[in-house]
């Protein structure tokens, strides 16, 4: 029952033996007279957690959705490993896609199937297993979220911390490579919120995901931002670690996750050595 | 929309499955209000046929006479599909609506689904069973009339079902199932296009339910008056 990826010789031949593994150049977007993403570039590593940050209207979610395909870019690449996105056919598109989980921000589970099925789904649609061999991959994954008493039941009779779950669940039966979550903690409670991340986290590192996280909690950037991008206007305006964060003097990075006195005395604490 | 439909088709062993459930959605769940409304709107027909004949001169077998060709020619394909944009379209457009805006069909997207082929095809294909409903509304429409009129004391037994056999042209049949089949296609796929297209929140998805349905009985209201015209003129 291994879900882990097997990385391609390339991936380690990268000559700071960095694990690359998307590599955003230059990308731009425009929507009417309105340019959204205005030229970001970065990268995303295997088996770390990445955040995307910024305040509402700062491109986040144009971002992840160019990541994904369902935006279309207008200048600039996306390269998955050695495959540029832009250069892929229709069948390497889908080919792509099938190595991509998403976790969508209202969870997105189909109404009308159970827990069980949601997450079968992608095997279900992509794959030859037998539904034996679904069964017993579907009952590992829910295993894995701890929703086994949830096993039968529809979105709409289980809680919004277990629907994202599931919606974890779902993304990672199929063994992606790349896992995308918009907003996973949104509407959920502090403790939570928290399980949810370090499930995220746990599972990247396990079983060696590219993951990128669209989030404005800022306690997802404490507990688990092993890479950080602060996106603001459509630009990337500041790149760093969850540590490198409470030493910045970005003034907008600042304005931004230190707004409350919360994360201010933190903020303080930290550079104040205690 | 029509042409992007066939790219990338869901496996049939999933497909099947998809087009069970819409057979059961959109045919097995309209009947019953299909039977209701059929069954009385037929009865009217007979009952106002009736109360219109004053001259004794003209025969009680013109009350079975008209409810037949009311209920064959219009009553059944069109009206029924009035009622059925309005029950079936909006149930189509409000439910592909809401996966719009919940994500759902991002979702479908992402994972690399067509999800066009995934929501679209399977309820063109269960509307091919359409026909059915208009056939049971025929039935049970003449079935009204017969009852309202003789039980009414409005035409004798005999006098309603001489009425329902006299100069019965086939075609009319054949005519009423071209237009059943066409109007078909219009409910399955302009509620579907609404939904699917659809912008915003739960409200927008009201509007497009609203605005499926009037689109859906203005074509189908243009396209009975083109086929009655090509057909029967």
């Amino acid at each position: 029952m291994d879900i882990s990826c097997n990385y391609s010789p390339k991936l380690y031949s990268h000559p700071n033996f960095v694990k690359l593994m998307i590599e955003v150049k230059n990308i731009e977007k425009r929507f009417g007279d309105q340019k959204v993403l205005k030229g970001i570039s970065t990268t995303f590593e295997a088996g770390k957690t990445s955040l995307v940050i910024g305040q509402s209207g700062s491109g986040k979610t144009v971002f992840i959705k160019s990541l994904l395909g369902i935006h279309e870019i207008d200048k600039g690449t996306i390269a998955f490993n050695d495959r540029i996105y832009g250069k892929m056919n229709k069948d390497e598109k889908r080919e792509l896609r099938s190595e991509i989980g998403m976790v969508f921000q209202g969870s997105a589970l189909f109404d009308s199937l159970t827990v069980e099925e949601n997450i079968g789904f992608p095997l279900k649609m992509f794959t030859n297993k037998t539904p034996k061999e679904i069964k017993e991959r579907v009952d590992f994954v829910i295993e894995r979220v701890n929703l086994v008493e949830a096993h039968h039941k529809k979105p709409s009779e289980i809680s919004g911390g277990m629907q994202k779950r599931v919606a974890i669940a779902r993304a990672i039966v199929n063994n992606p490579k790349y896992l995308f979550c918009d907003e996973p903690n949104s509407g959920l409670d502090p403790k939570t919120a928290t399980v949810i991340d370090n499930l995220i986290q746990e599972i990247t590192r396990e079983y060696n995901i590219t993951t990128v996280i669209n989030t404005h909690d800022m306690n997802s950037v404490m507990e688990i931002g092993e890479k950080i991008v602060f996106l603001k206007k459509g630009l990337i305006a500041w790149e760093g670690t969850k540590e490198e964060i409470f030493r910045t003097d970005n003034k907008a990075v600042v304005d931004f996750v230190y707004s409350s006195n919360l994360f201010k005395k933190v903020r303080e604490a930290v550079l104040n050595g205690h | 929309m029509l042409k992007d439909m066939f790219n990338r088709p869901v496996k049939w062993s999933v497909m099947k499955q998809l087009i069970l459930k819409e057979i059961d959605d959109l045919i097995i769940d309209s009947l019953g209000i299909v039977c209701f409304i059929s069954f009385f709107v037929g009865g009217v027909v007979a009952i106002q046929t009736a109360l219109n004949l004053t001259n004794p001169l003209i025969p009680r077998y013109l009350i079975g006479f008209a409810t037949r060709q009311s209920v064959i020619l219009e009553f059944a394909p069109t009206f029924i599909s009035i009622i059925m944009a309005g029950k079936m379209g909006s149930f189509i457009t409000s439910s592909i609506g809401t996966m719009r805006v919940t994500e759902q069909i991002d979702a479908l997207e992402v994972m690399g689904v067509n999800s066009l082929n995934y929501l679209v095809f399977p309820k063109i294909v269960a509307l091919f069973l359409y026909p059915f409903i208009i056939g049971i509304a025929m039935f049970l429409g003449i079935f009204g009339g017969y009852l309202a009129a003789v039980y009414g004391g409005f035409a004798s037994q005999a006098e309603f079902i001489d009425g329902i056999q006299i100069n019965f042209i086939p075609f009319h049949i054949t005519y009423a199932f071209i237009k059943t089949l066409s109007f078909a296609f219009i409910l399955a796929t302009i509620p579907s296009f609404h939904g699917y297209y659809m912008k915003g929140g739960a409200l927008e998805v009201g509007k497009a339910s609203t605005v499926s349905f009037v689109w859906t009985s203005v074509v189908i209201i243009l396209l009975n008056y083109i086929l009655t015209q090509i057909l029967l003129s």
